[in-house]
């Protein structure tokens, strides 16, 4: 156990392998490491980013689908609002309708009735006055009686 | 025991205990020391091929691994080898970030080489003592200690690296002024102290790498000598006692790995910040 040159050689070759270390050996490991550390960091960071998007898409989604089944019972009750509506319409036209064939059919009824007792009036006079003529055989004057019998014509 | 009976215990703990030195001898020459008085006598110009030999393997083992799983890391699900790499790398990661206050690009790296390669060295103690050394002697090699950390100028060199740093950034992130008034002026603020603040300071400083080498170095040459021990008693009491000491050593190479890399790491803080 002699302190000898091997000091001086266990320093050189102590110099030379740090150095191989500092230079070769430490930094892509190192690098390699906090690269992937940084990886692992960007990915949970992505994951958590994705679960919150995920939880926005679906609130969006209930919320368009909340939105959309109000619309379509608001329409539902429109459509039925609009139907009952147009059935009471067409109801009324109906109705008119009919009332105004009624009057219509009523007042031609009364001016047929009203020709008919024209023609009857008409008719009964010179049949009366044939009728007298045959029962009396006579002449009568026709003119002097033409009178009497227009008057009973219009008491008929 | 390795080398027949006529051998003492005196014997077979030296021989495993003695490092493979080459080195100029005052007689022979560059050369291989045969015994361990021959390797005492060459000096300070002498080289443990052993400690050299298996902590720049262990270098590689952990360059190799690392480089691999860093040309392989991909930002995507990760492999098992680079599962592994990147649990280390995180784990040197927040002991720096907990350690070391201020930024520093190189002090996390620093802080990896270290624990990895200590851990590995460390971890060589594990093996039975007696493989590599009985191998080593029948390929013609008498003496091999494989574990690098039981060699004080393996951890002092290590040490002495930190500690070269430690002077570097105090002198850069200070100011050459700057360092020298902290070494003169605290922790007394008088110039009559300055001599003994210097003192102090330095002394200070000094016993951060020592502190450093000497403990991890101590722990693992103890835990050695107490496994080469074991190993000198009767084979049915060696494992008894070698399974539940290497069990408590699995903790201490780790404990002592990550002993060195924190201290290193706030050594170095320290010679971040302004007092």
């Amino acid at each position: 156990m002699n302190i000898n040159m091997t000091l001086i050689g266990q320093t050189i070759a102590f110099a030379i392998f740090v150095w191989f270390s500092i230079k070769y050996v430490w930094p892509p490991i190192s690098n390699a490491l906090h690269e992937r550390q940084r990886k692992i960091a960007d990915g949970l960071d992505a994951a958590s980013r994705a679960t919150r998007d995920l939880e926005r898409a679906q609130e969006q989604a209930s919320e368009t689908l909340r939105e959309s089944k109000e619309q379509a019972s608001q329409i539902l009750e429109q459509a039925h609002k609009r139907s009952s509506q147009m059935i009471e319409e067409a109801r009324e036209q109906a109705r008119a309708e009919g009332e105004r064939l009624v009057a219509s059919a009523r007042a031609e009824i009364g001016q047929e009735v009203n020709r008919a007792k024209d023609e009857l009036r008409a008719q009964v006079s010179t049949l009366a006055v044939t009728g007298a003529e045959r029962v009396l055989e006579a002449s009568i004057d026709e003119k002097a009686h033409r009178k009497l019998l227009d008057k009973l014509a219009a008491e008929l | 025991m390795a080398a027949g009976n006529e051998v003492t215990a005196t014997y077979y703990i030296q021989h495993h205990l003695q490092n493979l030195t080459f080195g100029k001898h005052p007689e022979n020459g560059w050369s291989l020391a045969s015994t361990s008085s021959e390797a005492a006598e060459m000096g300070f110009w002498a080289i443990h091929l052993d400690t050299m030999g298996w902590s720049i393997a262990m270098g590689l083992v952990f360059v190799g691994l690392f480089r691999k799983a860093g040309k392989l890391a991909t930002t995507g699900v990760p492999g098992r080898l680079q599962n592994g790499v990147e649990m280390v790398i995180e784990f040197i990661e927040n002991l720096t970030r907990s350690a070391f206050h201020g930024k520093n690009p190189v002090i996390a790296p620093l802080a990896l080489t270290l624990f990895i390669w200590i851990l590995l060295m460390n971890s060589l103690k594990i093996l039975p003592v007696d493989y590599f050394p009985e191998l080593f002697s029948r390929l013609g090699v008498e003496y091999m200690k494989i574990v690098p950390t039981t060699d004080p100028n393996a951890t002092l060199g290590m040490a002495l690296g930190v500690f070269i740093l430690i002077i570097y950034y105090s002198i850069k992130v200070k100011g050459a002024g700057g360092f020298a008034k902290e070494l003169s002026l605290t922790p007394f603020n008088h110039w009559a102290l300055i001599p003994f603040n210097l003192v102090l300071e330095i002394i200070g400083l000094l016993v951060k790498p020592l502190g450093l080498g000497l403990r991890l170095f101590g722990n693992m040459f103890a835990g050695e000598v107490i496994f080469i021990l074991i190993a000198l008693l009767p084979f049915w009491a060696i494992w008894v006692l070698d399974v539940p000491w290497a069990i408590f050593h699995i903790l201490v190479v780790t404990l002592q790995a990550f002993i060195f890399t924190t201290l290193s790491i706030v050594y170095l803080s320290a010679a971040h910040e302004h007092h």
